[in-house]
Protein backbone atom coordinates (compact mmCIF):
# COMPACT_ATOMS: atom_id res chain seq x y z
CA UNK A 1 0.00 0.00 0.00
CA UNK A 2 1.00 3.60 -0.52
CA UNK A 3 1.71 6.00 2.33
CA UNK A 4 3.34 9.42 2.46
CA UNK A 5 6.49 9.16 4.54
CA UNK A 6 8.25 12.40 5.42
CA UNK A 7 6.62 14.09 2.46
CA UNK A 8 7.39 11.37 -0.10
CA UNK A 9 5.11 8.67 -1.47
CA UNK A 10 6.34 5.26 -0.45
CA UNK A 11 5.07 1.73 -0.98
CA UNK A 12 5.11 -0.27 2.25
CA UNK A 13 3.92 -3.70 3.36
CA UNK A 14 0.14 -3.84 3.68
CA UNK A 15 -1.29 -3.40 7.23
CA UNK A 16 2.15 -3.09 8.74
CA UNK A 17 2.73 -1.39 12.07
CA UNK A 18 4.72 1.76 12.78
CA UNK A 19 7.41 -0.45 14.28
CA UNK A 20 7.67 -2.50 11.07
CA UNK A 21 7.93 0.67 8.98
CA UNK A 22 10.72 2.00 11.22
CA UNK A 23 12.54 -1.31 10.82
CA UNK A 24 12.13 -1.10 7.05
CA UNK A 25 13.74 2.37 6.94
CA UNK A 26 16.44 1.50 9.47
CA UNK A 27 15.16 3.75 12.27
CA UNK A 28 13.90 1.15 14.76
CA UNK A 29 16.98 1.33 16.97
CA UNK A 30 17.53 5.10 17.12
CA UNK A 31 15.50 7.62 19.15
CA UNK A 32 12.82 9.06 16.89
CA UNK A 33 9.18 10.08 17.20
CA UNK A 34 6.37 9.24 14.82
CA UNK A 35 3.24 11.08 13.84
CA UNK A 36 0.48 9.59 11.70
CA UNK A 37 -1.99 12.02 10.12
CA UNK A 38 -0.82 14.81 12.46
CA UNK A 39 -1.27 12.74 15.64
CA UNK A 40 1.61 11.50 17.73
CA UNK A 41 1.94 7.74 17.96
CA UNK A 42 3.85 7.35 21.23
CA UNK A 43 6.85 5.01 21.27
CA UNK A 44 5.02 2.38 23.32
CA UNK A 45 2.35 2.10 20.62
CA UNK A 46 4.75 1.72 17.69
CA UNK A 47 4.36 -2.06 17.81
CA UNK A 48 0.57 -2.06 17.70
CA UNK A 49 -0.40 0.99 15.64
CA UNK A 50 -1.50 -0.27 12.21
CA UNK A 51 -0.79 1.86 9.17
CA UNK A 52 -3.38 2.37 6.47
CA UNK A 53 -3.42 3.28 2.78
CA UNK A 54 -2.77 6.99 2.33
CA UNK A 55 -1.52 7.62 5.86
CA UNK A 56 0.71 10.66 6.15
CA UNK A 57 3.61 9.69 8.37
CA UNK A 58 6.31 11.87 9.88
CA UNK A 59 9.41 10.32 11.42
CA UNK A 60 11.33 12.99 13.33
CA UNK A 61 14.36 13.37 15.54
CA UNK A 62 16.22 16.12 17.39
CA UNK A 63 18.63 18.35 15.49
CA UNK A 64 20.68 21.43 16.28
CA UNK A 65 18.54 24.49 16.99
CA UNK A 66 18.21 27.61 19.06
CA UNK B 1 41.91 38.25 51.77
CA UNK B 2 40.95 35.99 48.89
CA UNK B 3 43.39 35.65 46.06
CA UNK B 4 42.47 37.10 42.67
CA UNK B 5 42.05 33.61 41.36
CA UNK B 6 39.57 32.73 44.13
CA UNK B 7 37.67 35.95 43.54
CA UNK B 8 37.35 35.16 39.86
CA UNK B 9 36.17 31.65 40.55
CA UNK B 10 33.62 32.74 43.14
CA UNK B 11 32.45 35.61 40.94
CA UNK B 12 31.36 33.30 38.17
CA UNK B 13 29.68 30.88 40.55
CA UNK B 14 26.09 32.04 40.55
CA UNK B 15 23.26 30.52 42.58
CA UNK B 16 21.11 28.08 40.58
CA UNK B 17 18.03 29.35 38.77
CA UNK B 18 14.71 27.68 39.45
CA UNK B 19 12.56 27.29 36.33
CA UNK B 20 9.48 25.24 37.16
CA UNK B 21 10.70 21.85 38.38
CA UNK B 22 14.20 22.45 36.96
CA UNK B 23 17.25 23.85 38.69
CA UNK B 24 19.72 25.47 36.28
CA UNK B 25 23.34 25.75 37.34
CA UNK B 26 24.03 28.23 34.55
CA UNK B 27 21.94 31.29 33.73
CA UNK B 28 23.09 31.02 30.15
CA UNK B 29 21.10 28.65 27.95
CA UNK B 30 22.68 28.00 24.58
CA UNK B 31 21.41 26.67 21.29
CA UNK B 32 22.91 23.81 19.30
CA UNK B 33 22.21 25.17 15.81
CA UNK B 34 24.45 26.70 13.13
CA UNK B 35 27.80 25.27 14.28
CA UNK B 36 30.40 24.30 11.68
CA UNK B 37 30.53 20.77 13.06
CA UNK B 38 29.55 18.83 16.20
CA UNK B 39 33.05 19.10 17.68
CA UNK B 40 32.97 22.90 17.55
CA UNK B 41 29.53 22.85 19.16
CA UNK B 42 30.54 20.60 22.04
CA UNK B 43 33.60 22.74 22.86
CA UNK B 44 31.53 25.93 22.79
CA UNK B 45 28.79 24.51 25.01
CA UNK B 46 31.42 23.42 27.51
CA UNK B 47 33.03 26.90 27.52
CA UNK B 48 29.65 28.60 27.96
CA UNK B 49 29.09 26.66 31.17
CA UNK B 50 25.50 25.97 30.10
CA UNK B 51 23.78 22.91 31.52
CA UNK B 52 20.68 23.42 29.39
CA UNK B 53 20.81 23.40 25.59
CA UNK B 54 18.02 23.90 23.08
CA UNK B 55 17.33 21.56 20.17
CA UNK B 56 14.85 21.51 17.28
CA UNK B 57 12.55 18.76 16.01
CA UNK B 58 12.96 17.89 12.34
CA UNK B 59 12.33 15.08 9.88
CA UNK B 60 14.73 12.17 9.94
CA UNK B 61 16.76 12.07 6.75
CA UNK B 62 15.75 8.62 5.60
CA UNK B 63 17.68 8.62 2.33
CA UNK B 64 20.88 10.62 2.62
CA UNK B 65 21.61 10.32 6.34
CA UNK B 66 25.30 10.88 6.97
CA UNK B 67 27.65 12.16 9.64
CA UNK B 68 27.21 12.18 13.39
CA UNK B 69 23.75 12.92 14.67
CA UNK B 70 23.24 15.65 17.25
CA UNK B 71 22.23 13.07 19.82
CA UNK B 72 25.49 11.18 19.35
CA UNK B 73 27.56 14.37 19.75
CA UNK B 74 25.92 15.87 22.85
CA UNK B 75 27.01 14.72 26.33
CA UNK B 76 23.43 13.87 27.30
CA UNK B 77 24.41 12.70 30.78
CA UNK B 78 25.52 16.24 31.68
CA UNK B 79 22.97 18.32 29.78
CA UNK B 80 19.26 18.93 30.08
CA UNK B 81 17.72 19.25 26.65
CA UNK B 82 15.20 22.02 26.03
CA UNK B 83 13.30 21.08 22.87
CA UNK B 84 11.87 23.98 20.88
CA UNK B 85 9.02 24.42 18.44
CA UNK B 86 11.13 26.62 16.18
CA UNK B 87 9.74 27.18 12.72
CA UNK B 88 6.10 26.75 13.73
CA UNK B 89 3.64 29.40 12.56
CA UNK B 90 0.45 28.10 14.16
CA UNK B 91 -0.49 27.01 17.68
CA UNK B 92 -1.60 23.61 16.30
CA UNK B 93 1.76 22.90 14.69
CA UNK B 94 3.63 24.02 17.81
CA UNK B 95 1.61 21.59 19.93
CA UNK B 96 2.36 18.75 17.45
CA UNK B 97 6.06 19.51 17.46
CA UNK B 98 6.19 19.79 21.26
CA UNK B 99 4.60 16.35 21.65
CA UNK B 100 7.02 14.80 19.15
CA UNK B 101 10.00 16.32 20.95
CA UNK B 102 8.74 15.02 24.27
CA UNK B 103 8.42 11.52 22.86
CA UNK B 104 12.05 11.50 21.69
CA UNK B 105 13.31 12.84 25.03
CA UNK B 106 11.30 10.25 26.94
CA UNK B 107 13.05 7.57 24.89
CA UNK B 108 16.39 9.12 25.85
CA UNK B 109 15.42 9.31 29.52
CA UNK B 110 16.29 13.02 29.50
CA UNK B 111 14.56 15.31 32.00
CA UNK B 112 13.93 17.75 29.16
CA UNK B 113 10.85 15.67 28.26
CA UNK B 114 8.95 17.71 30.87
CA UNK B 115 9.40 21.13 29.25
CA UNK B 116 9.37 22.93 25.93
CA UNK B 117 10.58 26.22 24.53
CA UNK B 118 7.46 27.42 22.75
CA UNK B 119 7.95 29.39 19.55
CA UNK B 120 5.01 30.38 17.37
CA UNK B 121 6.34 32.76 14.76
CA UNK B 122 4.53 35.37 12.70
CA UNK B 123 6.57 35.08 9.53
CA UNK B 124 9.86 33.84 8.18
CA UNK B 125 11.39 37.25 7.49
CA UNK B 126 11.11 38.88 10.91
CA UNK B 127 10.88 35.67 12.99
CA UNK B 128 8.84 37.80 15.39
CA UNK B 129 6.62 35.79 17.73
CA UNK B 130 2.92 35.62 16.89
CA UNK B 131 1.32 36.74 20.18
CA UNK B 132 -2.11 35.15 19.66
CA UNK B 133 -0.75 31.78 18.49
CA UNK B 134 1.80 31.76 21.31
CA UNK B 135 -0.90 32.39 23.90
CA UNK B 136 -3.15 29.63 22.48
CA UNK B 137 -0.33 27.10 22.33
CA UNK B 138 0.87 28.02 25.83
CA UNK B 139 -2.56 27.23 27.29
CA UNK B 140 -2.87 23.99 25.30
CA UNK B 141 0.60 22.70 26.21
CA UNK B 142 0.18 23.62 29.87
CA UNK B 143 -3.06 21.60 29.90
CA UNK B 144 -1.11 18.72 28.35
CA UNK B 145 1.35 18.72 31.27
CA UNK B 146 4.26 20.61 29.72
CA UNK B 147 6.28 23.21 31.56
CA UNK B 148 6.15 25.91 28.91
CA UNK B 149 8.91 28.47 28.39
CA UNK B 150 7.35 31.03 26.06
CA UNK B 151 9.40 32.87 23.49
CA UNK B 152 7.62 36.20 23.32
CA UNK B 153 7.86 39.81 22.26
CA UNK B 154 8.94 42.30 24.92
CA UNK B 155 5.35 43.39 25.53
CA UNK B 156 4.59 43.39 29.27
CA UNK B 157 0.85 42.83 28.88
CA UNK B 158 1.36 39.80 26.62
CA UNK B 159 3.92 38.48 29.11
CA UNK B 160 1.32 38.78 31.87
CA UNK B 161 -1.24 36.93 29.72
CA UNK B 162 1.25 34.15 29.05
CA UNK B 163 2.01 33.79 32.74
CA UNK B 164 -1.71 33.69 33.50
CA UNK B 165 -2.15 31.02 30.81
CA UNK B 166 0.27 28.83 32.76
CA UNK B 167 3.69 29.68 31.34
CA UNK B 168 6.56 28.44 33.50
CA UNK B 169 8.78 31.20 32.14
CA UNK B 170 8.40 34.09 29.73
CA UNK B 171 11.29 34.65 27.34
CA UNK B 172 11.12 38.10 25.75
CA UNK B 173 13.16 38.67 22.61
CA UNK B 174 15.96 41.21 22.94
CA UNK B 175 15.73 41.69 19.16
CA UNK B 176 14.89 39.38 16.23
CA UNK B 177 16.37 35.88 16.26
CA UNK B 178 19.87 35.80 14.81
CA UNK B 179 19.95 39.59 14.30
CA UNK B 180 22.81 40.33 16.69
CA UNK B 181 21.14 43.62 17.60
CA UNK B 182 21.19 42.86 21.33
CA UNK B 183 18.57 44.29 23.65
CA UNK B 184 16.91 46.73 21.26
CA UNK B 185 14.45 48.16 23.79
CA UNK B 186 15.82 47.92 27.32
CA UNK B 187 12.96 49.98 28.76
CA UNK B 188 10.39 47.51 27.44
CA UNK B 189 12.27 44.62 29.05
CA UNK B 190 12.51 46.62 32.30
CA UNK B 191 8.74 47.24 32.28
CA UNK B 192 8.07 43.56 31.54
CA UNK B 193 10.32 42.53 34.44
CA UNK B 194 8.57 44.91 36.80
CA UNK B 195 5.11 43.67 35.78
CA UNK B 196 6.05 40.01 36.20
CA UNK B 197 8.25 40.30 39.27
CA UNK B 198 7.03 43.18 41.42
CA UNK B 199 4.50 41.97 44.01
CA UNK B 200 2.81 45.38 44.00
CA UNK B 201 2.09 44.82 40.30
CA UNK B 202 0.73 41.33 40.92
CA UNK B 203 4.09 39.78 40.10
CA UNK B 204 6.35 37.30 41.85
CA UNK B 205 10.04 37.99 42.28
CA UNK B 206 10.95 34.37 41.53
CA UNK B 207 8.97 34.11 38.28
CA UNK B 208 11.73 33.34 35.78
CA UNK B 209 12.22 35.74 32.89
CA UNK B 210 14.86 34.76 30.35
CA UNK B 211 15.88 37.14 27.56
CA UNK B 212 15.93 35.09 24.39
CA UNK B 213 17.26 36.02 20.97
CA UNK B 214 19.20 38.82 19.35
CA UNK B 215 22.41 38.56 21.39
CA UNK B 216 25.47 39.56 19.37
CA UNK B 217 28.13 40.44 21.92
CA UNK B 218 28.80 39.72 25.60
CA UNK B 219 27.66 43.21 26.65
CA UNK B 220 24.17 42.32 25.35
CA UNK B 221 24.08 39.47 27.88
CA UNK B 222 25.37 41.75 30.63
CA UNK B 223 22.75 44.41 29.87
CA UNK B 224 19.92 41.85 29.95
CA UNK B 225 21.14 40.55 33.30
CA UNK B 226 21.66 44.08 34.69
CA UNK B 227 18.06 44.87 33.80
CA UNK B 228 17.09 42.01 36.12
CA UNK B 229 16.53 39.10 33.75
CA UNK B 230 17.10 35.70 35.38
CA UNK B 231 18.96 34.33 32.40
CA UNK B 232 19.76 34.69 28.73
CA UNK B 233 19.26 32.26 25.86
CA UNK B 234 21.41 32.60 22.76
CA UNK B 235 22.66 30.59 19.83
CA UNK B 236 23.89 32.50 16.78
CA UNK B 237 25.99 34.98 18.79
CA UNK B 238 28.23 32.07 19.77
CA UNK B 239 27.80 29.63 16.88
CA UNK B 240 28.54 32.17 14.15
CA UNK B 241 31.30 34.05 15.96
CA UNK B 242 34.68 33.66 14.29
CA UNK B 243 35.88 31.87 17.43
CA UNK B 244 32.83 30.23 19.07
CA UNK B 245 34.92 28.70 21.86
CA UNK B 246 36.31 32.04 23.02
CA UNK B 247 32.98 33.84 22.50
CA UNK B 248 31.17 31.22 24.59
CA UNK B 249 33.60 31.84 27.43
CA UNK B 250 33.13 35.61 27.10
CA UNK B 251 29.35 35.18 27.21
CA UNK B 252 29.67 33.19 30.44
CA UNK B 253 31.75 35.95 32.07
CA UNK B 254 29.32 38.60 30.77
CA UNK B 255 26.40 36.75 32.33
CA UNK B 256 28.17 36.67 35.70
CA UNK B 257 29.07 40.37 35.41
CA UNK B 258 25.44 41.31 34.78
CA UNK B 259 24.12 39.01 37.48
CA UNK B 260 26.34 40.49 40.19
CA UNK B 261 26.00 44.03 38.85
CA UNK B 262 22.21 43.81 39.12
CA UNK B 263 22.54 42.80 42.76
CA UNK B 264 25.14 45.33 43.85
CA UNK B 265 23.05 48.49 43.91
CA UNK B 266 24.15 50.72 41.07
CA UNK B 267 24.68 54.43 41.67
CA UNK B 268 21.92 56.77 40.59
CA UNK B 269 22.31 58.34 37.16
CA UNK B 270 23.08 62.06 37.35
CA UNK B 271 23.22 64.66 34.65
CA UNK B 272 26.30 66.34 36.05
CA UNK B 273 29.53 65.10 37.59
CA UNK B 274 30.48 64.16 41.13
CA UNK B 275 34.20 64.29 41.93
CA UNK B 276 35.90 61.13 43.18
CA UNK B 277 38.80 63.09 44.71
CA UNK B 278 38.15 65.41 47.67
CA UNK B 279 37.77 69.16 47.22
CA UNK B 280 39.05 69.77 50.73
CA UNK B 281 42.78 70.30 50.70
CA UNK B 282 42.73 71.48 47.10
CA UNK B 283 45.19 74.36 46.63
CA UNK B 284 44.55 75.32 43.03
CA UNK B 285 42.23 77.82 41.39
CA UNK B 286 38.68 76.42 40.99
CA UNK B 287 36.58 78.22 38.33
CA UNK B 288 33.59 80.03 39.84
CA UNK B 289 35.07 80.06 43.36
Amino acid sequence: MKVVLNGEVRVVQSSGTVQELLHEVGRDTVPCAVEVNCNLVPKKQHGVHQLHEGDRIEVVTLVGGG
Amino acid sequence: MASIETCETSAIRIPPLRVGSFSLQSRLIVGTGKYRDPEQMVVAIEASGADVVTVAVRRERLVDAQGRSLLEALPLDRLTILPNTAGCFTAEDAVRVARLGRDVLEQLGNAGARWVKLEVLGDKATLMPDPVGTLQACAELTKDGFEVLCYSSDDAMLARRLRDAGATSVMPAGSPIGSGRGVANPEAIAVLLQVLKDPTQGGQSDFPVIVDAGVGVPSDVTLAMELGADGVLLNTGIAHATDPHRMAHAMKLACAAGYWGARSGRIPRKLLGSASSPWSGSFVHIPGE
